[in-house]
């Protein structure tokens, strides 16, 4: 009982601060409440079980990547007055489209019974040793690959913000 | 059967209570540190029917006046950023106190009790996840006042904590590997009481490293920045007033106190007694507490004795009468000591004590410790803000980035190298 009560407050904490990052005019609020949005899942990790999972939400996700985005946004500065008046674009046609195969999938999703509960975390996914474990035998190619293509951006990073090298 | 969430509640209550009422003595200890280093009396005006505490009547006058101004929020400020800012400071600053443990396990009646709010797996990542948090509060302090100062405040406090947290983080890997746990309670329990087995001992370039990223993650000098007072008027508070400009300052000292908890209990045995085990005191319970008993109504006695010589006819007002109202009760005390230690020792009490007297006495003793090594590096962070000059924004980045980043790696590798080989 009271874990549906905090999974719907999560959930509902989640899906509304994922509405407000779309709707706010101001890209700060918007940065904000994706934080807050990553803060809710964060928490439904925790109620599963995935203490190691949900903490590392909050380190890397919350409090690194978004404060990065959130820095630059203020170094930019933009006015929300200055940001264009909306318009159709090819973009956003590409995007409405996504959203509505999107819809429909989820659709599908929902309608298809049963619903069956969320397991726990496995013990495999608990304790931050046996995910390690995990990462330098079984996932050991993907891990490897995924720092090949975080070197990628860095030095693309790099590359663009550099004129000489 | 007492339930689960009561005794969590109660745990929650104590602890935060104890780290809440730790923060007008350490802004206490601040001023009378600072006043002593520069050759000053310090704080020792305000008084309540003439007693003034040494100056920390000071703390509480401050807090009254801070609960009693006006507030004021420019009108360029964007409401609920400006308002939620301060809170999430100090909520950041007090909620990674939850994974210290206080005390080792104990049980009473039938309870497997631990004097720490929550025991997680990942307890270490929880805390730098929660101080990662921070740095949003002075972002967003800094971005919706809408000042000119403030803003570069902001901006120089999440470079700064940024770039810090990745020394800080590194700095601790190394005791990971000597723990080979994330729990904070393991870490303790892996030092053990010798004080040779501690990590500030086996880890040196770790510690000194994790004590410089703390510094740098706090705020506080050589790394204060973002306030800047002689560029900056205050960095990312400059516009707050009144309490909202207190939660501020109360979560500033809060980082304090729960950074040097954390400090003592990575590197420095946590609640473990200097070269004493837990066990040592359990069996020696009975001898403990029929000669400490008189010994802490000597040192009473002692105390109390020295505070009534201090009375003189100085002011000619109230203010004289203060030694004596400390001192005499003090020595009263002790008097009571010394009978009701006559008094059970002659009925036979201290004979057979109860093993419950000995989990308790143990508990407290760890609590003391952990209490006083924490209070020791306060210290150290005050008596280094009162000494060190302010760094260079590049000489900051500089340090930050090329000397503390690159020794902290070394320090895994040679970590890791030696534990593999041997």
């Amino acid at each position: 009982m009271m874990e549906a009560i905090l999974f719907y407050i999560l959930a509902s904490v989640a899906v509304i601060a994922a509405l407000l990052v779309i709707t706010r005019a101001n890209p700060i609020s918007s940065a904000l409440m994706l934080v807050v949005c990553f803060l809710a899942s964060a928490g439904i990790f925790a109620m599963l079980g995935a203490t190691f999972l949900a903490v590392l939400q909050v380190l890397l996700y919350a409090g690194a990547i978004m404060v990065l985005f959130v820095f630059v946004i203020m170094l930019i500065q933009t006015d929300p007055k200055d940001l264009k008046k909306r318009q159709m674009t090819f973009g956003k046609l590409l995007g409405a489209a996504a959203a509505v195969y999107l819809a429909i999938v989820l659709g599908i999703a929902v309608w298809r019974p049963p619903f069956i509960a969320a397991p726990q975390a496995g013990e495999a996914f608990l304790t931050p040793s046996t995910i390690g474990h995990q990462l330098l035998t079984t996932y050991v190619l993907p891990f490897e690959i995924l720092s090949v293509l975080l070197l990628i951006a860095i030095i693309g990073a790099v590359v663009l913000a550099k004129k000489k090298i | 059967m007492i339930p689960f969430i009561v005794i969590a509640a109660l745990k929650v209550v104590f602890i935060f209570g104890v780290i809440l009422s730790l923060v007008p003595v350490l802004i206490w200890m601040e001023r009378k540190g600072a006043a002593y280093i520069q050759d000053r009396r310090g704080p020792n005006r305000a008084s309540i029917l003439g007693i003034r505490m040494g100056g920390v009547i000071h703390s509480l006058a401050d807090a009254l006046k801070l609960f009693t101004k006006e507030e004021i929020a420019a009108s360029s400020v964007s409401k609920p950023i400006f308002y939620i800012a301060p809170m999430i400071a100090f909520f950041v600053a007090i909620v990674i106190v939850g994974v210290v443990p206080f005390a080792e396990p104990v049980a009473i009646a039938g309870y497997e009790f631990t004097l720490q709010i929550a025991d997680l797996n990942a307890g270490l990542i929880y805390v730098f996840a929660m101080s990662s948090i921070g740095v949003y509060a002075l972002l967003m302090a800094g971005w919706s006042a809408a000042g000119k100062y403030s803003m570069l405040g902001a901006l120089r406090a999440a470079a700064q904590m940024i770039s810090y947290e990745v020394a800080l983080g590194l700095s601790v890997v190394a005791i990971f590997l000597l723990s080979g746990s994330l729990r904070l309670q393991d870490i303790v329990f892996d030092q053990g009481a010798l004080v040779w087995h501690w990590n500030a001992v086996r880890q040196p370039l770790a510690f000194v490293l994790f004590i410089a990223a703390l510094f740098a993650e706090t705020n506080r000098l050589p790394f204060d920045l973002p306030e800047g007072e002689s560029e900056l008027v205050a960095g990312y508070h400059t516009e707050y007033s009144s309490m909202r400009f207190a939660l501020f300052f109360m979560g500033e000292y809060t980082h304090i106190a729960v950074g040097s908890l954390i400090i003592a209990t990575l590197f420095f045995g946590g609640w473990q007694f200097p070269f004493i085990d837990a066990s040592i005191i359990r069996e020696n319970i009975n001898n403990i507490i029929i000669f400490g008993w008189p010994v802490a109504g000597i040192m009473a006695l002692i105390f109390g004795w020295w505070l009534t010589t201090k009375f003189r006819r100085r002011y000619k007002d109230l203010r004289d009468f203060e030694p004596l109202v400390w001192g005499v009760p003090i020595m009263l005390f002790a008097v009571l000591l010394f009978i009701s230690w006559a008094g059970l020792i002659s009925r036979g009490y201290l004979d057979s004590i109860p093993a419950e007297v000995g989990d308790i006495a143990v508990f407290l003793i760890q609590m003391g410790t952990l209490l006083a090594k924490a209070i020791f590096f306060c210290a150290v962070f005050i008596w280094v803000r009162w000494t060190l000059p302010r760094f260079r924004y590049d000489q900051l980045m500089n340090l930050g980035w090329k000397v503390m980043v690159p020794l902290g790696v070394a320090n895994v590798a040679a970590t890791a190298a030696v534990m593999a080989f041997y």
